[in-house]
């Protein structure tokens, strides 16, 4: 590889790390957080790519002499630069769905991590959206303690667990989408029917103390007994 | 998956026959492939050889994109692809910061800094790790660097590995994830100096300065400094770049192909499951800033097996291996992952048998 081709490949792989954070796509991806560090590093390998064409083509006469071999490679840069390409066609061509069901039925519920101490009360309201994981560990923690007789509304993913029942999924995300860990919670009542996996929906429920075991890794799944639901679209943000 | 990288045309003379031809005459190296001076003659190059790819793969862009539509091949690929985006902010500003290393620093400087018996800089060396707030896929290039600039190798393979995993970012995720645990945050920082000293001072004794191969790079010498340093950026990332995605693509195999229920079938057991661990943490090739939040949802496993988990990852994993082999040959990476593996259990194991 030459190396008007490897600034073409930096060109290649800066654009799509710019492009996937302009956009919202990143957050398939990785945490919101690390939104600025890729802006500028995708801008610094636009800068590398532009820099290394500049001085390949504006080549003082002085300095125009080639005698020398570039460092030993035989055919100017390494075969394996090449790879580069593949997360960069992963990301302008196909921008693969952030992780879903079928990662959610592979591992079991990652509760267990969250270990909070004290769980403060709900925020005022009729219905209380909060999120599955909120919902999950002040069910199994406190005991739904600070739960009582309200109404929360859950947004997640449908995943069929590995005893063939539909349980209600959403993805825990600490770094990149590969330490993303599921949390599950199980319907009681009326659950959603004739759903795919991966369809996203809206839960109404109450808190229930009924409780089952994750076969994969023998975990407290817990249930929310369900008063509505409803189909919706998958949020801007999939991952908790 | 080995790439013959540094052609064959190296020898140990190399840099030291061109370091005098640049003194008699300030040259500037070209790809050989341009060598011929005049009229030039038209071939398939690499360049077109990508143009006439990206037109392909634009052309059939559905064809690819139904290929990858099942759910297994599609979680492979958004793992592959988030390693990546992940590692690519590291990537980059390690890159930068290996060349200015390569390119700004004065050779003195690393003579002043570091002590002069080289056993004194690798405990030092180690302990510098602390200032550099990364993961591992920055340290690679920028190891390299150091050892380019005159630093004992030793001593730049015990910032290699310390640095990854003391730094203040690395060590308040581990706070964070093992809430009223505060002496895994400890043994980690432990563990991971003595580990990296120890590695250090294993290389001074048995290592041999052959096995590290690096490569001839006249483009550092430039006289002109921005020549030099952005020539330093572009081969840093087409490599450690290059090795980034073979091990990305890696860890997305292990992460879709290996179920959870296989590790959970070792967890009861007490030497096993720190072995499971460790083997977990070179396949999962998860960014240091990350594992300790797996490590604390493996919450079957024992807390010596974890620290054992969060001691491997930051120095030996898949994408680390196929990044060291880029940069310091592949004769390198063949012994010092393998014997770093085996360090960082044993002091995982023995720190886990006293204090945990």
């Amino acid at each position: 590889m030459n190396r008007q081709a490897q600034a073409v490949i930096m060109l290649l792989l800066g654009g799509a790390v710019l492009k996937i954070s302009v956009g919202d796509l990143y957050l398939r991806y990785v945490k919101e957080g690390l939104r600025p560090f890729l802006l500028l590093s995708g801008a610094l390998l636009v800068v590398a790519a532009v820099m290394t064409l500049w001085h390949e083509y504006r080549v003082p006469e002085s300095h125009a002499s080639h005698e020398h071999d570039d460092h030993g490679h035989a055919h100017g840069g390494p075969l394996v630069g090449w790879m580069i390409i593949a997360p960069v066609l992963g990301l302008l061509l196909v921008a693969p769905p952030a992780m879903g069901a079928y990662a959610a039925g592979q591992s079991g519920t990652a509760l267990s991590t969250a270990a909070e101490s004290d769980y403060p009360p709900l925020p005022p309201g009729d219905v209380v959206p909060i999120t599955v994981l909120d919902y999950a560990s002040r069910a199994v923690f406190d005991k739904g303690k600070s739960l009582g007789d309200r109404q929360v509304k859950l947004v997640g993913f449908l995943v069929t667990s590995t005893d063939g029942k539909q349980v209600l999924g959403r993805m825990i995300l600490s770094c990149c989408a590969a330490d993303a860990r599921p949390i599950k919670v199980a319907f009681a009542g009326q659950g959603p029917t004739g759903m795919a996996d991966d369809s996203w929906v809206e839960i109404v429920g109450t808190y229930t103390d009924q409780t089952m075991r994750d076969a994969v890794n023998d975990e407290i799944i817990p249930y929310i007994s369900v008063v509505s639901w409803r189909p919706v679209d998958p949020p801007k943000q999939q991952y908790e | 998956m080995y790439v013959p990288l540094w052609g064959v045309g190296y020898t140990a003379f190399g840099p030291v026959a061109y370091g005098f031809v640049t003194t008699v005459s300030p040259t500037r190296p070209r790809a050989p492939e341009e060598a011929p001076a005049g009229p030039r003659r038209w071939r398939v190059g690499s360049v077109e050889v990508l143009a006439v790819l990206l037109v392909l793969l634009v052309l059939f862009r559905t064809q690819v994109a139904d290929l990858i539509n099942g759910p297994r091949i599609s979680t492979w690929t958004t793992v592959f692809v988030s390693v990546m985006v992940q590692a690519t902010p590291f990537l980059v500003f390690g890159v930068v910061l290996s060349a200015v290393i390569a390119v700004f620093v004065p050779r003195s400087f690393w003579a002043k800094a570091l002590p002069k018996h080289p056993a004194l800089a690798v405990p030092v060396a180690s302990c510098a790790g602390v200032v550099l707030p990364g993961c591992e896929c920055g340290s690679v290039p920028i190891a390299g660097s150091l050892m380019r600039r005159g630093v004992t190798p030793a001593a730049a393979l015990a910032f290699l590995l310390a640095a990854p995993a003391v730094n203040p970012i690395v060590l308040t995720a581990t706070a964070v994830a093992f809430p009223g645990q505060p002496q895994m945050v400890i043994l980690r920082a432990v563990g991971s100096l003595i580990v990296a000293t120890g590695m250090g001072w294993l290389w001074l004794r048995l290592g041999k300065p052959e096995w590290i191969k690096l490569p001839a790079r006249p483009d550092l010498d430039d006289e002109s400094k921005s020549r030099a340093f952005w020539a330093s950026c572009r081969h840093d990332i087409i490599h450690a770049g290059g090795f980034l995605a073979v091990g990305a693509a890696a860890a997305a195999t292990i992460n879709v192909l290996v179920p959870e229920k296989w590790l959970l079938a070792v967890a009861q057991r007490p030497v096993l499951s720190v072995l499971a661990l460790a083997v977990l943490a070179v396949l999962l090739s998860i960014c240091s800033e990350a594992d300790a939040f797996v490590a604390a949802s493996l919450s079957q496993f024992s807390l010596t097996a974890r620290l054992a988990f969060l001691l491997v990852g930051p120095m030996v994993d898949l994408k680390l291996i196929s990044m060291q082999a880029g940069v310091f040959g592949r004769r390198f990476a063949t012994r010092f992952a393998p014997a770093t593996f085996a360090v960082a259990t044993g002091v995982a194991g023995v720190l886990g048998v006293i204090f945990l």
